[in-house]
Formats: C-alpha cells, structure tokens, sequence
C-alpha cells in the first residue's frame, strides 16, 4: 500500500523534470538531422540525391537548372546529404520550423559544364 | 443470461491501436471475442515494386513507429545473408548499442501505457519521464528520436566515438536508478496488483499452441527469445532470457520490467567489447534467390521474408509481425474476464496494430 507515496513526496520537493518550452528550448544535440539545406552555388545539379531519396522529396531539373525540395515529404534520414557528390547538401541542428502554407523549395542553380562539354 | 454484443475500438480511449474486437459478453462476463483487422493497411510490402532494395531500408523502418530500428535491422540481416556480404564486428555491436536502446524505450513506452490502462497516470507519467532520456540518447547517437535510419546494408551508416559511448554509460547509470525507483510501485503496490493478478492468464500449453511470442510467451513460462539465434554477436555477450511462469498480466509486466535490466546490461556489455573497425562493408551486386530473417523485436519475434531476381527491386517482401502471433493468444484470455479487464489484457500483449496492418 502506499508505495507511490515517497515517489510523490520526492517529486513535489525536486525541480521540475519539463521545460516551458517555447521559452525555454534545449540547445539541440550534434549531429541531430534537422532541416535540410542546400548551398545552390556550390550545387552542379547532378541529381544523385534526387536519386537516392528514398521519399522523392527531391526532384532536380537540369533544363531550367532549379532543385527542388519538399520539407513535407522529406523523412530526414540524411541519405542525400551523404550521397552529396559536391558536399553542398548539410542538414541544420534545428528542425524545419512551421509554417501555414506547404510551399516547396524552389532553388535556381547553375549547370556547370561535364569536361566533355569543356573540351 | 442474454448475451450482448459490445464492440471495442477500434477508436478507444484506452487503446491507441485500431484494434476492433467483438465481445460476446454475459451480465459483464466475457464469453468470446472476436477480432477484425484491416483498418489501416497501407500497402508498404507493395513498395517494393518502386523503391530499389537500399531504399526499402527506410520503408520498412516506418512499418513500426516504435521498434523501427528492428525493423531495418532485421530486413538488412535477411539481404546481407542472401547476397553473402560479411558485416563488420564493429557495426554488429553498434546495431545491438541501437536496438537494445530501442527496445527500453518501447518497453518504458509499453510500461507507461499499461499503467495508464488501470488509471494509474502518475506511473505513466515516471516511465515516460525516463523514456525521454533514452529518446534523448538515441537522438544524440543518430541524429533522429525514433526511426534512427542508422542501418544500411553491409553495415551502419554512422559510428560513435568513445565520448559518446562513455556518455551512453553515465545516462544508463541514471534511467537504471530511476527505473529502480519505480520497482517498488509496479511490482507490489496494492492496487496495481488488484488489477493485473491472476487476470488474462495463459497457460505455458495455450502459449505454445497458439504461438505465442516475446514477452507474452516468456510471461507463460516460455523460454523463446529469438536472442538466443546470436544474431548480430549476441552470442558473444551473456544473455539469458527472461522468464516468468504464471502467465497472467502481471508476469507479462515483470517480463517486461527485468527486460528493461537485461537491455542495459546488453548494452554495458557491447560497449564494454566493441571491437574497432571497420563500420560498413562496401555492397556490389544485386540480390538473387530467397530467405527468412528473424529477429526478435520488444513485442517478440520479428520475420521477413524476401525473395530477389538480381533486378533492383525485390520480387517478394512479406512481414510477419509479433502482434500478429499473439492476437490468437489474446483472444484466448479474453473469456471469463471482467469487460472492465479488457483494457488491461488487450495491452498486456502489447499490441501494435500498425505494425501488424502494414
């Protein structure tokens, strides 16, 4: 009988185990995969990660040179960002923040020329 | 006496799961239940017509949202074994670190929950206080909380330095102190004990039987635990199951309790012999022929079957999961309860209906 009692007593006497969060935010851990980034300039839109994602959140088209990403569709496993072939893709320590409309991701990048096409 | 029939869920303020059952019930007595599925199936072993075999990786990992790492693991267990690729030890006793801490916070979810099924919300409310530090260490470790996307075929995808194992040590040592703490309550408060003795009981005979798996059948004095495979260099760590004999929902929660202590010192010992290494072999070729991989996941045992044509994308995929195993079970301690037990023997198997639907 009674067994939760000290449990009880303890945890009216201890602080508190939650956060007001929003207010008070946990500083996010290293390495957390959160919202995902692509540095465009650095980009040569070679749609590997298009290829490898495995929700098709990302689709690249090389005739008006955009990449684009959908937040929403994206499941954050981080497979295009180690598929990077131009290391352009990282992910932020935050998550992607809320938003009131899904609007996807539209970069417009530019499509640097294969050494065949140099020569 | 006329019987009556209720329908319970599949939308109940207890059950979370889509489970609908049909309970034939005599002046409160139970007498038969019924159950139908088929709620929210969603059609993922089809996805194996359009996703390439590494890319199922990460739809098998959304069958469950709770053992997903299981799910991945034994998924890759069952590819590598067909198409030969030798795993490194190294990423062998990462996938144990990751799956073992999968499953104390499953368990530490499932404990929370059935307190919550008896009204006991001031437990449920300590276990998950304790679960948050597990999600925090998975989320450290991989990057994710719950569906962690650290396998890959041939290995893991990421490693973990000396810091951050150290630091899964000093965490461990504070949700082992916690979890003692809360012994005292589960196991022999008065009240707790009024709810869970002696109720939903199933017999070792019926546990085998009816197949039963994981805890429900260790709760029944089964020693089957499919640990004892030494998948992923298990053998190479002391483990013995966990076993209790009078297979009632409290045996189920005790199962369950000292499954949270074997977990930890899993994971104690994996860190204590990881070797160094390697963490990921290198995967050519395209996988031909069939094979059955079992796992044991925290609801039990977990087994794919996959079935490849050296094409990109496997012909067959089929899952089975524990919940499915032990729903018969289930329906066999239904009759003689209290329709006000229902609640408390339908979660002591701890379903997981989303799993099971796929």
């Amino acid at each position: 009988m009674f067994k939760m009692t000290p449990q009880v007593l303890q945890n009216l006497f201890s602080p508190k185990a939650t956060r007001r969060y929003p207010r008070v935010a946990r500083t996010p851990y290293e390495g957390v995969r959160g919202a995902l980034r692509n540095d465009i300039e650095n980009c040569s839109l070679c749609s590997v990660c298009a290829l490898k994602c495995p929700s098709q959140c990302i689709t690249v088209d090389k005739k008006t040179a955009t990449w684009r990403y959908d937040p929403f569709a994206c499941v954050f496993c981080g497979i295009c960002v180690n598929a990077c072939t131009e290391k352009c893709l990282h992910q932020e320590r935050a998550y992607h923040h809320p938003v009131t409309r899904r609007e996807p991701i539209l970069l417009k990048g530019t499509l640097k020329k294969t050494p065949h096409e140099k020569a | 006496m006329l019987k009556t029939i209720i329908p319970f869920g599949p939308q109940h303020p207890v059950l979370l799961e889509p489970l609908h059952l049909k309970l034939t019930v005599e002046d409160e007595i139970i007498t038969d239940a019924f159950p139908a599925l088929g709620f929210i199936h969603r059609g993922l072993e089809m996805l194996v017509n359009t996703h390439d075999f590494h890319q199922m990786i990460q739809v098998v990992e959304r069958v469950c949202g709770i053992c997903s790492m299981m799910h991945a693991m034994c998924y890759c267990q069952g590819l590598e074994d067909m198409m030969g690729i030798a795993v490194p030890p190294r990423a062998k006793f990462l996938r144990i670190i990751w799956s073992e801490l999968h499953r104390l916070h499953s368990h530490l979810l499932w404990l929370g929950l059935f307190a919550d099924s008896f009204g006991f919300e001031s437990l449920f409310m300590q276990f998950w206080k304790i679960r948050e530090k597990v999600l925090d260490l998975n989320e450290a470790t991989s990057g994710n909380r719950i569906i962690v996307a650290v396998n890959a075929i041939g290995g893991v995808r990421g490693d973990l330095s000396v810091e951050q194992l150290n630091w899964i040590l000093a965490e461990l040592t504070w949700v082992e102190k916690e979890i003692a703490r809360l012994e005292s309550t589960l196991l022999s408060d008065y009240s707790v004990k009024k709810r869970t003795v002696g109720r939903g009981v199933l017999t070792t005979e019926k546990a085998f039987e009816l197949g039963a798996v994981g805890p429900t059948a260790r709760g029944s004095g089964l020693a089957q635990d499919m640990r004892m495979l030494g998948y992923s260099g298990i053998d190479r760590l002391d483990f013995e199951p966990v076993v209790e004999t009078d297979g009632d929902c409290y045996a189920r929660s005790k199962v369950r309790f000292r499954e949270l202590h074997q977990s930890i010192d899993l994971i104690r010992q994996a860190i204590a012999k990881i070797p160094a290494g390697e963490i990921r072999t290198r995967v050519r070729g395209r996988p031909e022929g069939e094979i059955c991989a079992r796992i044991e996941q925290p609801r039990g045992e977990l087994f794919y079957y996959l079935k490849a044509n050296r094409t990109k994308n496997l012909e067959r995929m089929r899952i089975r999961t524990p919940t499915f195993a032990n729903i018969p079970a289930l329906l066999s301690m239904l009759p003689g309860m209290w329709l006000s037990d229902v609640p408390v023997v339908v979660l002591s198997i701890d379903p997981c209906i989303s799993c099971t639907e796929r």
